[in-house]
């Protein structure tokens, strides 16, 4: 394939990275969440494999295949046992404003873009813009955490939120070293199971996974 | 002065003119066969155009001429955009006269005179009507424009002829971008809400509390009932048409290529069933919004076009 192409695809893929990000950002209901997480999966799996094939390094390949059994295979079947758990599946969560959560993901758009200028700067890679849109991922998962209220929805932030830290070590330094890949994979993995388990508890203890409900646990002097 | 490329243009309307009901029937043809009833004809549109006019006026007593002049307005306007956008050839001779910003002018004229003559007889569902449509339309228009924008910064014009000639020379990888990406997506829900489709509106149902565009058209008899609904059709038409020029320009015979023009004709006639079979599909699965959930959808609109926008900066 021409490497125009290949690079043109990669910017495409980036952009659609960010585009579910966005979307996972005013997704109400909880099993759309989840798609669209999986989709994030997706096109993160395909940027790393053709990143791995324009830069020749081989053992990209073998992360994105990780990263297409991990997060959009696994995780997803996590999280949908523990919505099946939690009976929410067909629960729809109230979104507050979701206009000014939008603006607020495109100011964080401009300033990754900007706070990203020196490492685009010195980067070889060829598509090095994919750095901003990666850090934007990040900051737009950990929007999406302070924003809900769900606890499961708060876990797909995090998860989506790994997925931005995943994409811009991709972007940066063609990934991590393997031990350490799989080190976070078996990482998130867990993290997932203990997420769960938690939910589960809140949910018992609380009848609710409304964290704000939490609150409840602060002593009245 | 040459003669050629004004037939193209008469041609190019009288598809317009013949294509918009032939659409309309299509896209109730498929919505029968997923829901698996019996379809009617696919010339159904049409006959329902003869019907209405051959039937006589009635005018409400306190109609002024606002009421009596907008149908020929509303559907005289949307013939005139439908001779600027490029449906099967580009450059045609009205083509230079007006460029996007114009055409999504024009829109709003037509609209704005739908709304006057929706509030003309007073009653209230007409009011009720109008007021929607504005809400929408000035949520909807600032979006549009800027999706226009962004597709604009690509090829350095806001001209359609322009836009199209540009991308289909740069070959398949012009509109392989991602800024391309967020101003379709913005594009569709414009799309979706200013022709009144699923999940905005609902085309088919006469129910007084959701319907937006219906409302405006109730005191509407006869032949200027079959102008509105014939221009609606229309309406649809050309929005799909402006998409089909940015997004998938393939296919739109250059200027001066006559042979390529029956080609283009098959794949306007092949891209129109596939987006009839998508836009079927969307409007089976989706459900009717609330009506005040339209603005935080239009508003989703404005952003992700503006996304598009920064896109077009950070990543191109």
């Amino acid at each position: 394939m021409d490497i125009q192409i290949t690079e043109q695809i990669i910017i495409m893929l980036a952009a659609l990275v960010l585009l579910t990000a966005f979307a996972m950002l005013v997704q109400r209901k909880i099993y759309g969440l989840i798609s669209l997480f999986m989709w994030q999966g997706i096109f993160l799996a395909l940027t790393t494999a053709f990143v791995g094939y324009i830069a020749h390094r081989y053992h990209l390949y073998i992360s994105a295949v990780l990263t297409l059994l991990l997060k959009v295979i696994l995780l997803p079947y996590i999280l949908r046992m523990l919505i099946i758990k939690l009976k929410i599946s067909r629960e729809v969560e109230s979104v507050v404003n979701v206009t000014s959560t939008m603006l607020i993901g495109i100011a964080l758009v401009i300033f990754s873009y900007q706070l990203t200028a020196p490492i685009r700067q010195n980067s070889a890679f060829v598509a090095q813009s994919i750095i901003a849109i990666a850090l934007a991922t990040v900051m737009i998962g950990l929007l999406m955490m302070i924003t809900r209220r769900n606890a499961v929805t708060q876990i797909i932030g995090f998860l989506a939120m790994e997925n931005g830290l995943f994409f811009a070590a991709i972007s940066a330094t063609y990934g991590m070293p393997l031990v350490v890949e799989l080190g976070v994979a078996i990482d998130i993995l867990i993290a997932a199971f203990v997420f769960g388990i938690f939910s589960l508890h809140i949910n018992t203890t609380f009848d609710s996974l409304d964290v704000d409900k939490m609150a409840q646990l602060k002593e009245d002097y | 002065m040459k003669i050629l490329p004004y037939i193209l243009e008469l041609v190019q309307v009288l598809i317009l003119l013949v294509g918009a009901p032939l659409f309309v029937g299509w896209i109730r043809r498929i919505k029968c066969w997923l829901q698996g009833r019996k379809s009617p004809s696919l010339f159904q549109p049409y006959f329902e155009l003869l019907k209405l006019f051959s039937k006589d006026v009635y005018l409400a007593e306190n109609a002024s001429w606002i009421f009596r002049f907008t149908p020929y307005l509303v559907f005289g306007i949307t013939l005139l955009i439908g001779a600027i956008v490029p449906i099967l050839i580009i450059d045609l001779p009205f083509s230079t006269t007006a460029d996007v910003i114009a055409i999504v002018g024009l829109f709003a004229i037509a609209r704005f005179f739908t709304a006057l003559a929706g509030m003309d007889v007073g009653t209230a569902f007409g009011g009720m009507g109008s007021s929607r449509t504005m809400m929408i339309a000035s949520l909807a228009e600032p979006a549009m424009l800027i999706t226009v924008f962004t597709v604009s910064l690509t090829s350095h014009s806001t001209s359609l002829s322009q836009i199209v000639q540009t991308l289909t020379n740069n070959g398949i990888l012009a509109t392989l971008r991602p800024s391309f990406v967020f101003s379709l997506w913005a594009f569709l829900m414009i799309a979706v809400a200013e022709t009144g489709r699923v999940p905005v509106d609902n085309p088919d149902t006469h129910l007084e509390l959701t319907m937006i565009h219906e409302t405006m058209l109730l005191e509407y008899s006869g032949r200027h009932l079959a102008l509105m609904e014939w221009a609606s059709m229309m309406k649809l038409f050309l929005f799909i048409s402006i998409g089909k020029a940015v997004f998938m320009p393939w296919g739109i015979a250059q200027s001066g290529q006559l042979l390529a023009i029956p080609l283009a004709l098959f794949f306007l006639i092949i891209k129109f069933m596939v987006i009839g079979v998508i836009l079927v599909g969307f409007e089976t699965s989706l459900a009717k919004m609330r009506l005040f959930r339209t603005t935080e959808f239009l508003g989703a609109a404005l952003l992700i076009a503006t996304l598009g926008m920064l896109s077009y900066f950070i990543l191109e």
